[in-house]
């Protein structure tokens, strides 16, 4: 069942906002429950989405996929099933060719605005070469012209959170490790305080115990921070980790979305192949779940 | 060494003829970066645009000097005044190597980290001056090394139309087989070229993030 949706103009004026500010600023009351319903409806929403590259090539088709605020849903799937051409299609760093993709409640504006209100972290974490950490992480404050003071403090406050000394802020990325480069990039996303976060295998080129350490720092934050993330991954046990929701992906097509304990049971035979492959057992499925 | 008598000697001329060297290549290197930056930036955003671009100023660069030189001296506004035509001539000589260095330096950014960026919510211009062009920014300045140097030789050759600097001692030297002469416009030249190519490097090494 579909909440009432607000008029888009309204909504335009939210996307991005976090919704415990609106509500406080506005006091008209017919406005507010428009609020209510946005504040507990959906992120993001796929509508019959499809995607095809120049060359002709579909990449997907007849996608329908919706996103709770505040969940983790985990887009699963082996590589070139199309789960990263879908999170792109979130960030508009891709358009895409049928159907629409809404996010809080809209499938246009101003897409510079929309991608600064998205954190987004990518497996080679991208960071600028050229930058400290401190101007790495603070890049979106600036371009969105916060004073001076109120970014380093923001920084200090995100080197706390993602578990970094301070004084990391002067170094440059190559000075850093693998693993403290990827809690950086994290950083840098979270930094304008976006409601939603979009992350592209991001633990995928670490080793496995900073792996772990990070999956289990992501949970720790997600528990705090409470944003809506959309997590691409091709690993059934990290998907089983941290997802409120897995969306298996195969061939551009969207083929179940389960919770992790559901998933693991279904019979579909696509998810069970996936169990099978990662050999996960009811035991080993318990523990990870949990 | 009968020609360093010689530059001792005419060391008032050759002090002229060196700074009216320097003239050519500052002005003709000036304006080929003014040019060929932008140009760069251009056919590294729009990719359909290289092919010609490049094809133009390869075109350009297989032109003989002395021909480019004494084609270009009919011109009316140009053919007036020599040193202006020389000018012209070595920008065009210089846009290649800028152009090319621009385009590569800008392509060979990272794509995680353009494409971070976009994510972030950078607009082009914002990507273009606070990441790509920094990051492309040594690879630039060698091709404006590499231009400055081709420059500081094919200048000696604007002494055949008229318009000054150090080939002047080596068109006379040829014409008198005074291979003094020569030598008295060829060491200069070649030391201006390598002075220029080790300046150059040292102003990148000192702009690189260390």
């Amino acid at each position: 069942m579909k909440a009432v949706r607000p008029t888009p103009f309204r909504a335009r004026n939210l996307a991005g906002t976090h919704p415990n500010f609106v509500s406080s600023a506005i006091p008209d009351g017919l406005i507010l429950e428009h609020m209510g319903s946005i504040a507990s409806d959906l992120a993001i929403e796929f509508r019959d989405v499809s995607y095809t590259l120049p060359s002709g090539d579909r990449l997907l088709s007849g996608l329908n996929l919706e996103v709770q605020r505040g969940q983790t849903l985990v887009l699963l799937g082996r590589s070139g099933s199309g789960k990263t051409t879908t999170l792109k299609l979130v960030n508009r760093l891709l358009s895409p060719s049928g159907g629409e993709v809404l996010v809080n409640g809209v499938a246009t504006g101003d897409i510079i605005r929309l991608r600064r209100s998205i954190g987004y972290v990518i497996q080679d974490v991208g960071l600028f070469p050229h930058f400290t950490v401190e101007r790495n992480i603070g890049i979106v404050p600036t371009i969105e012209g916060w004073p001076k003071d109120k970014i380093r403090q923001r920084v200090q406050e995100l080197l706390r959170i993602v578990g970094l000394d301070a004084q990391m802020a002067s170094r440059y990325p190559r000075q850093l490790s693998g693993g403290q480069r990827q809690r950086v990039g994290v950083a840098r996303a979270l930094a304008a305080d976006p409601a939603i976060l979009l992350m592209d295998e991001p633990f995928g080129a670490l080793d496995p115990l900073t792996r772990d350490e990070l999956q289990r720092e992501f949970l720790a934050l997600q528990q705090k921070l409470n944003k809506t993330v959309v997590f691409v991954t091709h690993d059934l046990r990290e998907a089983l980790r941290l997802g409120s929701r897995i969306a298996l992906m195969e061939a551009g097509k969207l083929v179940t979305v389960l919770p992790p304990q559901e998933f693991l049971r279904s019979d579909d035979p696509w998810a069970a192949a996936y169990v099978r492959a990662f050999g996960v057992g009811p035991a080993v499925a318990e523990r990870e779940v949990s | 060494m009968n020609f360093l008598h010689f530059i001792l000697q005419n060391r008032r001329q050759v002090m002229e003829l060196t700074l009216e060297h320097l003239w050519l290549v500052g002005v003709s290197t000036l304006l080929a970066v003014l040019v060929g930056i932008p140009l760069g930036i251009m056919i590294a955003r729009w990719p359909k645009w290289n092919k010609p671009v490049l094809a133009g100023a390869n075109i350009i660069q297989t032109i003989p000097s002395l021909a480019l030189f004494g084609f270009l001296l009919p011109v009316p506004w140009l053919g007036d005044r020599v040193d202006r035509l020389a000018i012209l001539a070595l920008t065009l000589y210089a846009l290649l190597p800028i152009i090319r260095n621009t385009y590569t330096g800008i392509r060979g950014v990272d794509p995680a980290v353009v494409e971070a960026g976009r994510g972030m919510g950078l607009t082009d211009r914002q990507l273009l001056f606070q990441v790509q062009l920094p990051l492309a920014f040594g690879v630039i300045l060698s091709g404006v090394r590499v231009a400055v140097v081709i420059s500081v030789g094919l200048a000696t050759i604007a002494a055949a139309i008229g318009a000054g600097g150090l080939g002047e001692f080596i068109f006379r030297g040829l014409a008198m087989v005074n291979n003094q002469l020569i030598l008295a416009g060829a060491v200069p030249a070649a030391i201006l070229a390598l002075s220029a190519d080790l300046a150059l490097s040292w102003i990148e090494r000192g702009l690189r993030p260390q």
